[in-house]
Parts: structure tokens; sequence; C-alpha cells
């Protein structure tokens, strides 16, 4: 992949100039990456939340789901490091797992949202004209609505909240954003030289975009999904925490917090849902900080 | 420029067309109506239910129930509230209206007033110490979720220290003139705070970038080296410039502004549009619903078409074809 804009041939031919080793323009931007202290730090923090993630039977002796009517409202113990919920569900558990959700959401949202981004933002970028009034169009209505309304709005609509259905329904509002990213890079670069050059030698449409547009464009593709993880992880948790994301039993940062709405668990049992605030807060940090990190790599103004 | 300002003003209208089908339809999916769900009472003859539909003509087909509301709409009549018996949306709606606009305006001042100073000061001493201070806040007030730091913020004024109230919008009723005002300050602070933080941490970033923008160009060597005080060089040359850009991340921001509110005034519990959306979302009000989404949808579009008109007359370079 190049993002070297004045070489569009492939990394195989492309030849080495004065004796220097040769690095693709990916490899210097990763060996920048690397060199960013804070952005490596929110590439541990974040490897960490997802071990824990992973290993969650490992860290939690608990069920998360498992409700005890006889302990609800415990304070910190031995056995319950972070006392109990209001149903008597471990908290410690709980965060273990809700690391699961956040991630899994955070991920999965931006992906989709990644997919429908770069498909529209590629034919608006591209096409131009009607295609281009058309999306752009969209992109304006969708944005005059605050995504929190559109989301409650859906949200109350659909009955069962299952994690597909909430990561389809955040994806489909919040795609402009990128979209409108995506389409700007490609108008940048489409009047530059290389493109005109592929399509003067009579390459496909499709073949343009996947090998010339899309290659051009990807460091503010990879910059922009990872701040939209972190920016999903915070939908979710808000979203959660009004009691329209994931639905109890599901542990998730947000839906623990909503435990704080409460105003005697709120001032008694600060235990209960600052852990949750807390990881919520560091992961998102880690992951703008890695973001931060990768805009820097891939400036070529740097 | 008028041309590009017509121009605008009537893109504005087929987007406000769009934006109501987007709401209506999404209201219209919406399974059920106020009458399922509820245990039917068995004194209760199920025709009444059907004859309440009747009247609220929801039995009526789609597109005609959209251009019944959208005509009603269009004459300030926004239906009746489900939920609260007897009321009408309009008077809900404006009995919170001036709450939300308080927070809001109120979030507005405290972000400009913070990020703007700080912005200018960490491009004049960038890496100084205060710049990184600057920094690091403007990295934890992107990060921090806004309910979560309401949570914070009333555990530790509200309840450790007592400072501040932790729900609500007002003392009590009764309260004119002055002890009003304070009152509504005093509900204010933290609320108002809460939904700044996300906003100042944005605009001290953008500020400190395009004031370091400016300073770096020729305009400004030039003042500079023809002898320009540096009071000069910075409030006259570098400030009027860098903020133009503000004014375009202000109409951008509304949504966000707005948006932010909803959630925050849940954490507060304040009275304002928020709450009473969440509220009316759970009770699948819809005509309430529509009128938020909507009025809110409107807000932001009339945001953005003057940050837009703005532009064009503070920046007389930009040419618009």
């Amino acid at each position: 992949m190049q993002t070297n804009e004045q070489q569009p041939i492939e990394a195989d031919s492309y030849t080495v100039v004065k004796g220097e080793r040769h690095r693709s323009p990916l490899q210097i931007s990763f060996r920048r990456f690397f060199k960013n202290k804070l952005a490596v730090l929110g590439l541990i923090i974040l490897l960490f939340v997802a071990l824990v993630a992973i290993f969650a039977p490992f860290f939690a002796e608990h069920s998360p789901t498992k409700t005890d009517m006889l302990k609800i409202e415990q304070s910190p113990s031995k056995e319950h490091i972070l006392g109990t919920d209001s149903s008597g569900r471990d908290n410690f558990s709980r965060l273990v797992y809700g690391s699961r959700i956040s991630l899994t959401i955070g991920l999965a949202a931006m992906l989709f949202t990644v997919v429908i981004g770069v498909v529209l933002g590629s034919l608006s970028g591209f096409y131009g004209g009607i295609v281009d009034g058309i999306i752009m169009r969209a992109t304006d209505i969708m944005l005059a609505l605050p995504f929190i309304v559109l989301a409650l709005t859906v949200m109350s609509i659909v009955e069962n909240i299952t994690i597909s259905i909430f990561v389809t329904i955040i994806a489909l509002t919040t795609w402009p954003t990128l979209t409108r990213i995506i389409r700007g890079s490609f108008l940048t670069l489409r009047e530059q030289e290389f493109i005109q050059g592929a399509r003067a030698v009579g390459a496909s449409d499709f073949r343009i975009i996947r090998k010339h547009f899309l290659p051009n464009a990807v460091g503010p593709i990879i910059v922009n999904a990872t701040l939209l993880m972190a920016t999903m992880i915070i939908i979710e948790s808000a979203l959660s925490f009004i009691g329209m994301g994931i639905p109890q039993p599901t542990p998730t940062w947000g839906n623990m917090i909503t435990e704080a709405q409460n105003i005697r668990i709120l001032r008694s049992h600060p235990e209960a849902w600052i852990p949750p605030g807390l990881s919520i807060l560091i992961t998102v940090l880690a992951i703008n900080f890695i973001g931060d990190g990768l805009r820097d790599a891939f400036d070529p103004k740097k | 420029m008028y041309q590009y300002i017509i121009r605008r003003i009537l893109i504005f209208i087929p987007m406000l067309l769009a934006l109501s089908i987007i709401v209506f339809a999404l209201a219209k999916a919406a399974p059920g109506d106020p009458f399922t769900g509820k245990i039917l009472d068995p004194n209760v003859n199920p025709e009444v239910f059907e004859q309440q539909r009747e009247a609220l003509g929801l039995n009526k087909s789609v597109p005609e129930q959209y251009v019944n509301w959208a005509s009603r709409f269009a004459k300030g009549e926004f239906g009746e509230s489900i939920t609260y018996k007897g009321r009408s949306v309009q008077s809900l709606i404006s009995e919170r209206l001036g709450n939300t606009v308080r927070l809001g305006v109120f979030a507005l001042f405290l972000t400009l007033i913070v990020s703007i100073p700080i912005g200018i000061y960490s491009a004049r001493k960038p890496y100084s110490p205060l710049d990184y201070a600057a920094t690091t806040f403007g990295f934890m007030g992107l990060a921090i979720p806004n309910f979560f730091f309401g949570l914070v913020a009333i555990y530790f004024f509200s309840i450790k220290l007592g400072w501040f109230p932790s729900q609500g919008s007002i003392g009590g009723p009764g309260m004119e003139g002055f002890s009003e005002f304070m009152s509504r300050l005093h509900h204010l602070v933290l609320p108002g705070i809460t939904l700044g933080l996300a906003g100042t941490a944005t605009y001290m970033r953008y500020m400190r970038s395009e004031m370091l923008d400016v300073l770096d160009s020729d305009y400004v060597r030039t003042a500079r080296a023809k002898g320009m005080s540096e009071r000069n060089v910075l409030y006259k040359h570098t400030l009027r410039n860098a903020l133009i850009p503000i004014i375009t991340l202000m109409g951008f921001e509304f949504g966000t502004l707005l948006g932010g509110a909803i959630i925050t005034e849940q954490v507060f519990n304040y009275p304002g549009l928020g709450t009473l959306f969440i509220s009316s979302v759970i009770n699948k009000d819809y005509p309430v619903v529509m009128a938020i989404s909507l009025f809110l949808g409107v807000a932001i579009l009339i945001g953005n078409l003057l940050a837009d008109i703005f532009y064009s007359i503070v920046d007389p370079r930009i040419r618009y074809d």
C-alpha cells in the first residue's frame, strides 16, 4: 500500500534511490507511530483491556449475571471486591465482563460504519454529480438530527435490543461524518495526474477506486476509524446509561453506571459506579492516544 | 454573496421536508400505539379504545396521517400529548424550552469564556507547562462521558461538599426577580459545566491550532516587521482571523450541544426538553417525540444556516459557486 501521492506504481516495482534501505510509506508511518510515547502507552492500555475482555473468566470468579436477592447493594468485601449491585450481582465480575461489550460494540459499530462510509464516500467522491448530490444531501439531513435523538427514537421502536441490532442502529445513524471525510479525501485526489493516467489507460472504475484512491486515502480512514471506535464506546455507554442501550442483565459499563441514578447508590456506593466510569475514560483515552499517534504518523507534512 | 445566501435558504426548505418525513416515518415505524401494552381494564369496553384510536386519527392511511400532521404542524398545532392527558404538546415544550435554552446558553458561555483565552495562550506559548496542562485537559474532556462527569460532579459538589444542588432547575416555587435568577444560576452551575466540558476541549484545540496557523502567516510577519506592537498583532491581526473558523465550528457543534443537553438533563433530573424527550420515548408518546425531534432538527438546520451566512459575511475571500 502506498501513501506517497506521486507514486501510483505498485510497491514491488518501486525503485530505491540513494542507497537508503527501502521502506514503504506505510512502514515509515508505523515506525513513526512507535516512536510516539503516548500512542504506545495507549496501545498497551488497549491491549490490556482486550486481554481482560478475552480472558474474562480468569479474572472474575463470580457470574456477572447471577442475581442474589439476599445480597443486594453490599459494600466491598473479600468475596465481592467492589460489592454487589441492586440485584445482588457481583460488581467486579460485571466490570470485567463489561469490557467485552464495550470493545465488541466499539469495534463492530466502527467497522460497520467504516464499510458504509467507505462505500458511500467513494461513490460520492468518485462519481460526483448527481450521485454526490444525493449522498451529500442525505448526510446533511442525517446530521441535522442530533445523533442521540435519532438513536433514541430508533431504539424505542425496536422491542428487543440485542448487540447486533444495537450495532446496526448505531452504524446506520453515525455514517455521515466518515462518509464526508472519505469523500473529501477522494475529491483532493480526483484531479491528480496519476488518477487521470489510470483513467487514460482504461482502468475500470472499481479498479481505480480500489487500487488508486483507497490506498491513498488509507491514512485518514485509519485515523478516523480509530477515533470513531472511541466515540462508539461513549455512545454505547451513554445509551445504556439512559436505559435505551444493551438491556440488563448483560453487563456493560454504561448500564452499571445506571445504578448511580439512584441517589442512595450514588451517595453510599461509589465503588459500584466509579470503576466502570473510569474504565470508559481510560479505554477511550487510550484509543484517542492511538488515533492521534496515527494521525501524526500518517501526516506527510511532518 | 446575496445569491449564495438566497440559494442557501432555498436548500433549507427541501431539507426541512425531508427531515419531517424521516421523523414521521420513525414514529410510524414504532410498534403499537398508546393503547397497546396497557392492562386493559375489564370494565372498559374494547370499543372505547377503538373510538379513541379513531378520534386520534390512528386508523387513517399513513400518507394521510403525514399530511394531516405536517399541515397541523405548519399551523403551529403540535397535537396533544398522550401520556399527559389533555396537555397540548406545545404547552409541554414551551414549559421546558426555557430551561434547555438557559442550560445551552450557559454551557456555551462557559465554553467560550474558558476555551478562547486558553487557546490563545497555548498558541502564544506552545509547549509551555500551561499548554501541556491545557492539552491534558483537552484529552480528558473529550474522553470522559458527560453523564459520568455529571455523576462525579454531583458526588463531590452536591453530596460531599453540599455547594450546589444535585437536581432541578430552581429552588422552589414563587421566587421572583433577583432571588429567582440566583437560584436558577445556582442550579445551572453543575449541569452547565458538565454540558460545556466536551465543547471546551474541542474549541480549545481548534483555537490553538487556528492561532498557530495565523501566527505563521505572511501578513502577521509583515505586521511584526513593520514594528507593530505584539498586542496589536495578536488582537487585531491574528485573533480576528482565527475566530472565523470558530463560527463554523459553533454551527457544527450546535447539534452536539443539544444532544449533550439531553443526556446532561437526564443526569441532573433537570426539567428541560431532554428529560421530556427521554420520558416520551419511554412512554411511546409519539406526538411529543415527533415534535421535539423535529424542533431540534429545525433548530440545528437554522443554526447551520446562520453559521454559513455569517461566515460568508465575515470572510469576503470565500467564493461560493
